[in-house]
């Protein structure tokens, strides 16, 4: 589906992903990595890791409070046969998981640090799905 | 009181994720794709959040504890290991093939299609055969 350039929603939204980040980081000296938060529901939970499923509940109530108000907002979908959903998902759970961050960890929080780890995954991960995108799309 | 903030920022990461349109697949793929008409929103989404991350990182370099916690907990791993290129190209493949990745599709779980669901599951597969191997 046709989507139009809005640039003005993305530095909005944008602006929104960055200081939740940088608030996480000058607050509490933590990284707003979502795959990570995410994998985090398979180890044992400690008191120390309780933040990781208050952020999953804050990014969820986001999801509810915007289905309720303005649901257009949460418009999209996933136009793939349901084999290749499952595909798509196991290939992004492992390959986050391997390289210990996504577009969150190692996008935005971990290229604005300067991180070459962080540069090379995401550098990686962006040339792959650009060339994925343009031969199946 | 913790509790409330961390919820409160994964909100606020969350509404950035709707608002940016970065929960339409379809708007990512149409970044990642050239061939369709390009919506370049992607690219704005990820320098604005940088560039606000960047000054968090400055103020960073200058303290030896964050604000409210005890101490800063980073990843201070440097190699470029196999794991990690391997790792990224898988990530790479599954962004590619669905326009969706882990922030998204945790959000998107909220819009009740089964899709979401299902891709979600499979990401939480993933991350298990991950752990496994």
């Amino acid at each position: 589906m046709v989507t139009e350039f809005t640039p003005i929603a993305a530095a909005i939204g944008g602006a929104l992903i960055g200081i939740a980040c940088a608030l996480l980081l000058v607050l509490y000296g933590k990284i707003a990595g979502i795959s990570g938060i995410v994998k985090s529901v398979f180890n044992k939970q400690t008191a120390e890791s309780r933040w990781k499923l208050y952020f999953i509940v804050g990014l969820l109530l986001a999801g509810i409070a915007v289905r309720i108000f303005a649901p257009s907002l949460l418009e999209g979908e996933l136009s793939l046969s349901p084999v290749l959903i499952v595909v798509a998902g196991l290939l992004v759970g492992m390959g986050t998981s391997l390289a210990n961050g996504c577009t969150s960890g190692h996008g935005v929080c971990g290229m604005s640090r300067f991180s070459t780890r962080s540069w090379v995954s995401t550098c990686t991960f962006m040339a792959v799905a650009i060339i994925t995108a343009n031969l199946v799309g | 009181m913790t509790a409330v903030i961390h919820v409160i920022l994964g909100f606020i990461f969350g509404l950035g994720l709707i608002i940016s349109g970065m929960t339409n697949p379809d708007k990512v793929l149409n970044f990642l794709n050239f061939q369709n008409q390009w919506d370049g929103s992607l690219i704005i989404v990820m320098a604005v959040a940088m560039g606000i991350m960047m000054l968090a990182w400055f103020w960073v370099a200058k303290k030896d504890k964050p604000l409210l916690g005890e101490a800063f907990t980073l990843s201070d791993v440097k190699n470029i290991s196999p794991r990690l290129i391997t790792g990224s190209v898988l990530f790479g493949l599954g962004w590619g093939l669905s326009g969706i990745c882990p922030g998204p599709g945790l959000v998107q779980l909220a819009s009740l299609k089964m899709e979401f669901w299902l891709f979600f599951a499979a990401v939480l597969g993933g991350m298990w055969i991950a752990k496994k191997v």
